[in-house]
């Protein structure tokens, strides 16, 4: 059943700080409790990747006796097809029951400040054409379509593909 | 990408009476600033208010206020109530729908549809007053500057 949106209220002040390896357990379960499916693999790979390069940002939400409630990925990106270096946010959970809280709001500034401290002067994400929730957060930050397209083809049939 | 011209009426009121909620405006007011028909307007009014996104003052000082929720209404939901816009395929066919090129062309069709239609659902009313007040605000920085650099 999913869990009530927003019925959480904050009780004290919320911090945004570089993600430690000891909140890798917390952001698996938040991530599992947002997207149904458990990846501690995954999470303990992202925070190698992400939680301890330079340009690379691994941002946490810590509310007040609320533990992790939150957490943001992003990273410096250079000369895709083109493009200068630019910031790049690929993942974005907030505790359901603490929405409506302004967690992600909070999130996307921090991560945005980092990225400009890094030198970048604008940021890119892609989304699923159908994650509403998403798309309507981040277009409520100000993002907007940008000069990319992504395409994507089926691999069925090349060699090493499936069938 | 043309909207109708009863879709661009709706926006517009809807768009100038959620800027602030406690104001009421009367359709001629809307009419003129935006300089679309009158007639047009109050017909248009008369279906957001059904829609139960305006709300109708009567008496003196009467017009029209936004009773909506600005932070949950969609651009697509105003725009779908005055116009059919990324009609899934199923619908009445076209000749030529069914033979090969009819159908790659339909798939086109239906990419530039389905992100048409993704980008207004993305997209509430007061992130479009957010964009409208940043844009203001940077037409204002570049006056400015170009003041500064004119002076």
């Amino acid at each position: 059943m999913p869990e009530a949106v927003g019925t959480t209220e904050l009780a004290g002040d919320l911090v945004i700080r570089a993600a430690a390896v000891a909140d890798v357990p917390a952001v698996t379960r938040l991530d599992s409790r947002i997207t149904g499916m458990t990846k501690p693999d995954y999470w303990a790979d992202m925070f190698e990747r992400y939680g301890k390069r330079p340009n690379r940002f691994f941002l946490i939400a810590e509310g007040e006796g609320a533990g992790v409630i939150g957490f943001i990925i992003g990273e410096v990106r250079a000369w895709e097809f083109g493009s200068p270096p630019s910031g790049w946010i690929f993942a974005l959970g907030v505790d359901p029951t603490a929405r409506l809280n302004k967690i992600g709001s909070r999130l996307f500034e921090a991560m945005c400040g980092r990225l400009a401290e890094s030198g970048v002067d604008m940021v890119r994400t892609m989304l699923a054409r159908d994650d509403e929730l998403n798309m309507a957060f981040f277009r409520s930050q100000g993002m907007m379509g940008g000069p990319f397209i992504q395409l994507e083809m089926s691999l069925y049939g090349f060699a090493g593909g499936h069938g | 990408m043309r909207l109708q011209q009863a879709t661009r009426c709706a926006l517009f009121a809807v768009l100038e009476l959620a800027q602030d909620p406690d104001r009421q405006i009367s359709a001629p007011d809307i009419a003129e600033k935006y300089g679309i028909s009158a007639n047009h307007l109050a017909k248009v009014l008369r279906d957001l208010v059904r829609a139960g996104l305006v709300e109708s003052m009567r008496g003196a000082g009467g017009g029209y206020r936004f009773s909506g929720n600005a932070k949950r209404v969609t651009l697509y939901e105003v725009v779908h109530m005055f116009e059919d816009i990324g009609s899934k395929p199923g619908g009445r066919p076209e000749g030529g729908d069914s033979s090969d090129i009819g159908r790659a062309l339909g798939q086109v069709m239906n990419e530039i549809d389905e992100t048409a239609v993704s980008t207004l659902k993305s997209i509430t009313l007061a992130t479009l007053l957010k964009l409208i007040h940043r844009n203001a605000a940077g037409q204002a920085g570049s006056r400015s500057k170009k003041d500064s650099v004119n002076a």
